[in-house]
C-alpha cells in the first residue's frame, strides 16, 4: 500500500505551519506584546487520500492547535496548507466556507461540543443549512441517512443531547461532520473522553466509515495504542515540532528519536508478565513561551550532546518514509 | 509469608438520596487489603469505584441523605460505627487519600508548604519548625527538585505532575498504613504518569503501606497492582491476583474489556472487540445479573437471578460473579485449541 501512496500526490499538503500566540502584559494591549507562545513551530504534514495520519504527543505539545490551524479555527501565523491546489490560508469568506464542506472536524469532548438547547436533528441539519445544500425535505432525508450510518435510530431526531451517553454523543459529533460529505476529517482526541468499552465502538465505527466513504483522517490523540491501531502513518510531536514521522509498523519496530523511545516505553501494558525497561524522563515539558535553544528536547534528553543546545537538528530520512530530527543520526 | 489484613470491607452499601428515592451507588461489595499490598479497583465511569473509596473515609456527609450499610473494619475497628471526632483521627493520619485532579484538590491560596504542614500539625505533636523540616523531607521523597525553594510556592506555580507529587506528599505526611489513590495519574501524560507510578511503587515497598489504587486503565493495573477487583454497576464482578486476571479473565465483562483495548504489538488489522450497548443507569438496575443485557453468553437464568460473588474452584483467591464462568472458560479453552 505504501507504494501506491508514493505515486499519488497528497490530498492535503501542510508546509511550515506555525502558530504563535502573543502574550501581553497585565493591561492587555497597553503593555505591548511581551513574547510569543510557540504552540506550533514549523511543522509539515502530507495527508493522502484514504489514509489516517496519527499525530501523537503529550498535552501542550501543540497537536490540537495544529489541527485547529488547518481548518483556520485559529489563524496560523505562517506556512501554507494546500488542498486541491488551493492555499487554504489565502482563502476568505465564501471560498473558505465552501472549502469546509470538504474538511470537517470532530471534537474531543462530546458534552461541550453539542449545543444543549438544540434537538439532535437541528444540530445535524445545521451544516447543510450553512452550506445551503438541498431543500428542507432533502436535508431531513440526509440527516436520517447519516444517523443510520453512525448507528443511531430515526426517533433520536427529536431528542436533546443530554438524553444520550458520551459514546452516543460522540456518534452525533461524527454524524455532524459527515453530513456534508467531507473528504478529510480532523479528529481531535475523539475517543479520549470515553470509557474503553465505548472507545472501541467509536474506533471501529471510524474505521468502517473510512472504508465505506474513502475518508482521510488526521487523527490527533495522546493514547499511543489507539493511534497505532487506527493510523497508517504517525507523527510524534514535542513542544510544537514533529520530532519523528514514520509508517506505523516501522515506528513500532524501531523508535529512533530519544523522545519517542521514552514516550513509548512509558505506556503501561495490559500484561503483567511483560516487564520492560522504562525510560523515565527527568523533569517536565519546558514552557513553549521560552523553548530551549537548538533541539527542543535537549533539556530532558538522556543522550544530549553539546551540539544539541546549539543547533536545531534537520529532518533526516533513516528508513523508507521514516524521518527523524535528531543530532544522534548525523 | 502471611501479611496481616489491614482493611476488611464486608457487604458495603452506599445509598444517596435523590428526588426520586434512594440510589444505591455501591451495592454490597466486600474485599480486603493486606499490609504492603497494592489492590487495584478497576471499572468504567459510574461503576462506583470512587464512591467505594470515599465511603471508606466516610467523605459523603451522612447529614445529607447519604446512608452507609455493612462493615468497614480497619485494624479491627468498624469505621462506619465510629463517632465523627474519632474519624478525624483516622483521616489523613491512618488512612489517607490522593484525588484524581491535583489542580482542584490543592487549595490555590495557600503555599504548598502550608498544605503539607497542616496535616502534620493536626495529627502530630510537633512544632512548626519541625513540621516545616518534615515537609521539605517529604517533598524530597516524592522527587521534587530544590524542595526548600518549592515549599514557599503556590500550586499554580507547579506543573500537573509536580502538583500530583505534592498531593502524594500530603497523603504520606503522617505515614499512613493505608493509602487510597483515586485515579492519581489519569490527568497526567504518560511520561509523567511513569514517574508517579515509579514513586508510588518505591514508597509502597519502603514504607510497607497498603494501597488501594483506583483506575480505569488496565495497563496501569498490570504494571503496579498485586490483586485486582473489577467493578461493574456498583458491584464487584471479579477479584483475582493480577497475573491470573490478565492470564485468564473469568467474567465476560473483564474479558470484554481486555479485548477491547488496542494493543501495542501484534496484528492491528483486526477490528477491536466491542462490549455492546452501554452501562444501564443506576435508577433502572436490571433484576438479574447486572451485565446480562450486554453479555454475549447471557441466558434466561442470568436475566432472572443475580449471581453471587463466589470463589472460583480452579484458582486460589479468585472470585467471580457469574453463573456460567466455568462453561465460558471451557469454551474459550476449546477455541484456543482449535485455532492453534
Amino acid at each position: 500500500m505504501s507504494q501506491q501512496i508514493e505515486e499519488r500526490s497528497p490530498l492535503l499538503h501542510i508546509e511550515g505551519l506555525k502558530k504563535y500566540f502573543p502574550v501581553r502584559g497585565v493591561f492587555g494591549g497597553l503593555g505591548g506584546v511581551k513574547g510569543y507562545v510557540k504552540a506550533v513551530n514549523d511543522i509539515s504534514i502530507d495527508l493522502y487520500e484514504g489514509e489516517t495520519y496519527g499525530l501523537v504527543g503529550e498535552s501542550g505539545c501543540g497537536k490540537s492547535t495544529a489541527g485547529r490551524s488547518i481548518l483556520r479555527l485559529t489563524e496560523p501565523t505562517e506556512g501554507s496548507i494546500t488542498y486541491n491546489g488551493q492555499d487554504i490560508l489565502q482563502l476568505s469568506g465564501k471560498d473558505l466556507q465552501e472549502l469546509r464542506r470538504d474538511l470537517q472536524m470532530v471534537f474531543q469532548d462530546p458534552y461541550s461540543s453539542l449545543n444543549p438547547r438544540k434537538r439532535i436533528g437541528k444540530i445535524l441539519e445545521e451544516p447543510l443549512i450553512i452550506q445551503s445544500i438541498g431543500d428542507k425535505k432533502e436535508r431531513i432525508d440526509r440527516v436520517m441517512e447519516i444517523m443510520e450510518k453512525v448507528g443511531m435510530r430515526p426517533d433520536h431526531y427529536y431528542r436533546f443531547p443530554h438524553e444520550f451517553s458520551g459514546g452516543q454523543r460522540q456518534r452525533f459529533g461524527l454524524a455532524r461532520a459527515l453530513v456534508v460529505n467531507p473528504k478529510v476529517i480532523i479528529c481531535d482526541e475523539p475517543v479520549s473522553a470515553l470509557d474503553v468499552s465505548i472507545q472501541s465502538q467509536i474506533i471501529n465505527l471510524l474505521q468502517s466509515l473510512q472504508e465505506e466513504l474513502n475518508l482521510s483522517y488526521l487523527f490527533i490523540a495522546h493514547d499511543i495504542s489507539v493511534v497505532r491501531h487506527i493510523s497508517d502513518r504517525i507523527g510524534v510531536m514535542y513542544l510544537g515540532k514533529i520530532v519523528e514521522e514514520a509508517p506505523t509498523d516501522s515506528l513500532f519496530k524501531e523508535q529512533l528519536h530519544p523522545y519517542t523511545q521514552a514516550l513509548f516505553s512509558a505506556v503501561p501494558l495490559p500484561d503483567p508478565k511483560q516487564k520492560k525497561e522504562r525510560i523515565i524522563l527527568k523533569g517536565d515539558l519546558p514552557s513553549p513561551l521560552n523553548p530551549p535553544s537548538g533541539c527542543v528536547f535537549h533539556t530532558r534528553c538522556p543522550f544530549a550532546m553539546d551540539i544539541c543546545s546549539q543547533a536545531e537538528p534537520e529532518k533526516k530520512e533513516m528508513g523508507k518514509d521514516h524521518f527523524v530530527a535528531c543530532h544522534l543520526y548525523n | 509469608m502471611q501479611n496481616e489484613t489491614l482493611l476488611e470491607v464486608s457487604n458495603l452499601k452506599t445509598h444517596f438520596g435523590s428526588d426520586t428515592g434512594f440510589v444505591t451507588a455501591v451495592d454490597g461489595i466486600s474485599f480486603h487489603v493486606e499490609e504492603g499490598e497494592i489492590l487495584g479497583v478497576v471499572g468504567e465511569s459510574g461503576c462506583g469505584k470512587s464512591v467505594t473509596a470515599e465511603s471508606i473515609l466516610r467523605l459523603h456527609d451522612e447529614k445529607f441523605n447519604t446512608m452507609y450499610e455493612g462493615e468497614i473494619k480497619y485494624k479491627g475497628e468498624n469505621l462506619l460505627k465510629l463517632p465523627l471526632s474519632k474519624m478525624e483521627n483516622i483521616r489523613g493520619n491512618e488512612i489517607s487519600m490522593i484525588f484524581q485532579d491535583p489542580m482542584s484538590s490543592l487549595n490555590p491560596v495557600y503555599t504548598i508548604g502550608n498544605q503539607i504542614t497542616e496535616a502534620l500539625l493536626l495529627h502530630q505533636d510537633i512544632s512548626k519548625k519541625e513540621a516545616h523540616n518534615k515537609a521539605i523531607e517529604l517533598l524530597e521523597l516524592v522527587g521534587i527538585p530544590s524542595p526548600e525553594k518549592r515549599i514557599t510556592e503556590y500550586p499554580h506555580e507547579l506543573s500537573g505532575g509536580m502538583q500530583q507529587r505534592v498531593m502524594i506528599a500530603i497523603g504520606l505526611a503522617c505515614q499512613p498504613s493505608l493509602l487510597i489513590a483515586d485515579e492519581p495519574t489519569t490527568a497526567l501524560d504518560v511520561t509523567i504518569q511513569a514517574q508517579i507510578l515509579d514513586i508510588m511503587l518505591r514508597l509502597n515497598k519502603e514504607l510497607k503501606m497498603g494501597v488501594i489504587f483506583i483506575t480505569h486503565d488496565l495497563g496501569v493495573v498490570a504494571e503496579i497492582c498485586d490483586r485486582v477487583a473489577v467493578m461493574y454497576l456498583g458491584q464487584i464482578v471479579e477479584e483475582a491476583r493480577t497475573i491470573d486476571l490478565f492470564e485468564q479473565p473469568l467474567h465476560p465483562y473483564t474479558s470484554g474489556l481486555l479485548e477491547s483495548i488496542p494493543k501495542m504489538d501484534g496484528d492491528r488489522s483486526k477490528k477491536l472487540n466491542v462490549v455492546k450497548g452501554s452501562v444501564p443507569s443506576l435508577d433502572s438496575i436490571p433484576q438479574g445479573c447486572r451485565f446480562a443485557s450486554r453479555c454475549p453468553f447471557a441466558d434466561e437464568l442470568c436475566l432472572k437471578e443475580m449471581p453471587e460473588l463466589r470463589p472460583f474452584k480452579d484458582e486460589e483467591g479468585s472470585k467471580v460473579r457469574c453463573w456460567h464462568a466455568e462453561k465460558i472458560l471451557n469454551e474459550r479453552k476449546k477455541e484456543h485449541v482449535s485455532t492453534d
